[in-house]
């Protein structure tokens, strides 16, 4: 067990000197080894973690550190960092080690974090339960015959085995919240540009977006204040000013909470209705205003995000080829043959089940159809919440239609795993930020989430009525 | 060509803009140096890289869209190109589609028999270019990352053109206008300007085109001429042969002076274009647009009155002069020594101009300097040396690069402009050759050029022609009056 419950408890710890920081860092480190068979790792940097550990802890002494100093951290698999390998859980990177650190993950160095390794994840992020890795699945923490979500699968699973104290996830339909729900913590998709997305790598670049897990609000915030702010090497990241989220949790404005009939359909579980149901009871209880709203194109964002991220994933996977780096087959007669031998074996199942439908839609005479109409449901779909930001500050929803199931459950059945996104792609289609909260868990003690979505740039409120659900609701 | 068909030609030039860093990194884009050098993970398409656009790809751009009277829309969008091949680091190049910078421009080119013609703009936009593949390592082909990503503006005209003569006007023009506007050195040989031709052929007063075939590989501006002339009457052939015309990418064989077909293979394109999602709109407010007309260079056009107004020259002179940009700048140069302007001219259309066409190169590498050429001008209207010496001196500031001057002191060419020293040599010629001198005062007084030759090989040609003339009519006419009295 660990002797804080947030990073400023952990850091008065190890300031007053009650807690070492090198241990901190053994006990992680052991941790990871015991639980190596939830597979939540494809790296462990032990050697460099205890170095920093030592370096950082001096640092806290003399009162000369970085914001985040002592902070473990483990990275999603998909995010460069110099010199260590970066294989986005795919056969065709697998011996690929970066030549760059991705800004998000050097901004949490340049703050004394400790990374403490990378993460396992469903291949280039593509996929909701982890079984799409090259690596083998990731393990429920909970319940090990069942998935931990993804395709952040390996970086909440950490969190919520104490493997480390945050993580680093991505998140281009869900793939921050589901995986946080099914393994019941917390997991925030901010809006899209808020973070640099310079040296993650690419799955669908108008969607994706990096985000912190962690056990606590807390901690999400302040690691979402160090890691936001332009990029001049993300054209697509803006210059907005940060807010202090860290510093004004507090509840000390009108939020109102929008309650979207279209995402409580037919489809959602009955206990994770009925958690949702009594966190909204909750919540009236102590005078939140609770709107009824409406998100007219629901029905469609399933459709849209498949035909839009697929497409784009077509082109942003071309480089992988076996021309320059990654994986090359050793067999291959001419060029183009060693181009189709190299991505054949190189690529997964899903990944190319994903280039294929993206190149299709992209194809002539297919691309007013598919592409261009989807880019049209987007902008309807981003109207909606436009709209529906008029009236209310958070719109609060199940994070999934159902709780973590089976390892190999819905693997034979794409469509039945893509509505395991259902409710989360929304907000990535509008750019718009998103939060899982852990609302309890059902009969067979598998977490619930429930999520909070709020205008573009609007972080602080989600992150304020995430912090009063956590102290005064749950 | 046969009378019946006309040619309807259009061309896509592509023109490597000349900053000094890449369209989307900050590498550098200088030429030459070793392969895979100016490389960082951006233009070598590494997992997570973005790109940057850099500002003056889009100045750039505008200005030729300013110079080719397009206009320059408010917002344009990047789109991806997708296709593999390895010189093609992220499997997709970032060009412009749907919406370009540029479109609905227009240039007038000038056709023999003094005649000009509008040929319309469709759209200029902004792209990368790609790497180079090196075949001749046995078996393996290499790869050289460093001209990925480094800028291109395609240009791409309306099928406007008639005839490859005007083809090869237009593109002079465009290759004009990019070395005055300094954005790109419009060197065809070394592919720092491409060009794509595509040509159809119908019967004159058709309103509809033929079926188009594109021409690929063309790496000089004869060759444009020369492939275009050839596509024009193979198709005619055909036609007249009772054949069909099919679509086709052709490429240029300069050696055997044909064009051949590409594999259908290699033509068989999707590209699958779609807006690049990792850059933003290029927002062009009319504050930036009236900041960069403002600082437009001087255009071919201006530059041809001015210099013909200022310099009292002949309009034949500053059009051939102002062709270019770098003879214009050379003339300007030399102007600044010297105040004969006419000379100045004479000696660059005839005596330069003849060398750097036969050799092949770039005014600006051409060995003598302006200054020194001014020099040389100022030398002969001074009367330090004849222009006889000069035509002589020339050739050794080419070969040896050394100051018109200082050969003179070398060589001992001064002009002998002494009256008494020129006196005494006259007396000596018409004494040596007496019998010559009878023949004159007889009335043959075609014999006077005998002398002046007889003279100037006394001197080795450093004699004062002008007081060489006067001495010896006036020695002479003394001899003719003295036989009358
Ligand atoms: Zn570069």
């Amino acid at each position: 067990m660990l002797p804080y419950k947030n990073y400023s408890e952990k850091f008065l710890l190890i300031k007053e000197g009650k807690l070492s920081l090198v241990e901190n860092v053994k006990f992680f480190l052991s941790e990871i080894e015991k639980k190596k068979n939830l597979n939540a790792f494809n790296s462990v940097f032990s050697d460099d973690a205890l170095i920093d550990a030592k370096r950082i802890e001096e640092k806290i002494k003399t009162g000369e550190h970085g914001k985040l100093a002592g902070l473990v951290i483990a990275v999603k698999d998909v995010l460069s960092i110099k010199d260590k390998p970066t294989t986005c859980s795919s056969k065709i990177l697998k011996d690929f080690n970066a030549i760059y650190t991705a800004t998000a993950v050097q901004r949490l160095i340049d703050e004394d974090a400790i990374i403490i390794g990378k993460t396992n994840c469903d291949e280039f992020a593509m996929g909701s339960s982890n079984e799409n890795s090259a690596f083998g699945n990731v393990l429920n923490p909970t319940d090990i015959t069942r998935v931990p979500g993804g395709s952040s699968g390996g970086s909440a699973a950490a969190v919520a085995a104490q493997l480390c104290d945050v993580s680093l996830g991505t998140d281009t339909g869900g793939s921050i919240r589901q995986p946080a729900s099914f393994c019941g913590v917390y997991g925030l998709k901010p809006t899209y540009g808020r973070i640099s997305r310079f040296g993650l790598t690419a799955f669908a670049s108008s969607f994706d977006t990096i985000g912190p897990f962690a056990t606590n609000v807390e901690d999400l915030a302040l690691v979402l204040e160090i890691l936001s702010g332009k990029d001049e090497l993300d054209s697509t990241s803006t210059d907005k000013v940060v807010p202090k989220f860290s510093k004004n949790l507090t509840l000390d404005n009108k939020i109102r909470i929008g309650i979207a009939k279209e995402y409580f359909g037919k489809g959602i579980s009955p206990e994770v209705k009925d958690s949702i149901d009594s966190i909204i009871e909750k919540l009236k209880e102590n005078n939140i205003e609770i709107v009824e709203i409406s998100l007219p194109h629901t029905e469609y964002t399933i459709a849209t995000y498949y035909i839009l991220t697929t497409a784009e994933a077509s082109s942003n996977l071309a480089r992988y080829d076996g021309a320059r780096y990654g994986y090359r087959a050793a067999q291959n007669s001419n060029l183009p043959d060693m181009y189709k031998q190299s991505r054949s074996e190189g690529f997964g199942k899903e990944v190319k089940r994903r280039i294929m439908l993206g190149t299709y839609v992209l194809s002539a005479g297919y691309y007013d159809a598919y592409y261009r109409k989807a880019q049209k449901v987007r902008r309807l779909i981003k109207n909606d919440f436009d709209n529906a930001f008029k009236n209310v500050e958070v719109i609060l929803t199940p994070t999934s239609p159902f709780t973590a199931f089976k390892i190999g459950e819905k693997t034979s059945d794409p469509i039945e795993m893509y509505l395991s996104d259902i409710f989360t792609t929304s907000a990535n289609l509008a750019g718009i930020p998103g939060i899982n909260i852990p609302t309890g868990k059902n009969s067979e003690g598998l977490p619930i989430g429930m999520q909070l979505l709020a205008n573009q740039f609007n972080e602080m409120d989600l992150l304020k009525m995430s912090y009063f659900i956590e102290n005064k609701i749950l | 060509m046969n009378d019946k068909y006309e040619a309807v030609i259009g061309l896509e030039v592509h023109a490597q803009l000349l900053t000094e860093s890449k369209a989307f990194c900050g590498c550098s884009t200088k030429f030459g140096n070793a392969p895979n050098s100016n490389v960082c993970p951006i233009c070598l398409g590494h997992p997570g890289v973005l790109p940057v656009l850099n500002k003056k790809v889009i100045e750039y751009t505008i200005k030729m869209g300013l110079a080719t009277n397009c206009t320059i829309n408010q917002r344009s969008t990047f789109a991806r190109k997708n296709y593999f091949y390895p010189d093609l680091p992220k499997g997709y190049q970032i060009s412009q589609y749907e919406e370009p910078i540029c479109e609905q421009g227009h240039i007038i080119i000038s056709l023999s028999g003094s005649s000009e013609k509008k040929v319309g703009i469709t759209r200029i936009h902004m792209e990368e270019d790609a790497g180079k593949l090196i075949h001749d390592h046995g078996f393996e082909t290499l790869v050289d990352v460093n001209r990925c990503g480094v800028p291109l503006m395609e240009i791409v005209s309306e099928p406007d053109m008639r005839s490859a003569e005007e083809a090869y006007q237009y593109l002079t023009k465009i290759k004009q206008l990019v070395q005055y506007l300094e954005i790109c050195d419009g060197n065809m040989e070394e592919g720092s300007l491409r060009c794509d031709a595509n040509v159809s052929v119908r019967l004159k007063g058709a309103k509809e085109f033929g079926t188009k075939r594109e021409i690929k590989n063309m790496n000089s501006f004869r060759n444009v001429e020369r492939a275009i002339k050839f596509e024009i009457n193979r198709q005619i052939e055909i036609i007249e042969d009772g054949g069909t015309i099919t679509q086709q990418t052709l490429l240029w064989d300069a050696d055997l002076n044909e064009v051949f077909p590409m594999r259908s293979k290699e033509e068989a394109h999707d590209y699958k274009y779609f807006p690049e999602p990792d850059l933003l709109p290029v927002i062009v407010d009319e504050k930036w647009k009236s900041e960069i007309e403002k600082y437009l260079p001087e255009l071919p056009e201006n530059r041809k009155e001015r210099m013909a107004v200022t310099y009292n020259l002949p309009k034949y002179d500053a059009e051939l002069l102002t062709q270019s940009k770098p003879i214009a700048d050379y003339y300007e140069k030399v102007i600044s020594v010297t105040n004969d302007y006419k000379s100045a001219s004479n000696w660059i259309m005839t005596d330069i101009l003849k060398i750097i066409n036969e050799e092949k190169i770039d005014i600006r590498d051409f060995p003598v300097a302006a200054e020194d050429l001014g020099e040389l001008i100022n030398l002969i209207s001074d009367g330090t040396i004849s222009g006889k010496i000069a035509k002589e001196i020339f050739p050794a500031m080419v070969i040896e690069k050394k100051k018109p001057s200082a050969i003179v002191k070398e060589k001992n060419l001064l002009q002998i402009s002494d009256a008494g020293e020129i006196e005494k040599i006259v007396n000596q010629t018409l004494e040596k050759n007496s019998s010559e001198v009878q023949m004159y005062l007889g009335g043959k007084e075609k014999v006077f050029g005998f002398f002046v030759g007889q003279i100037m090989k006394e001197t080795k040609g450093k004699a004062n022609p002008k007081l060489v003339n006067e001495l010896l009519s006036e020695k002479l006419e003394a001899l003719k009056n003295k036989i009358i009295k």
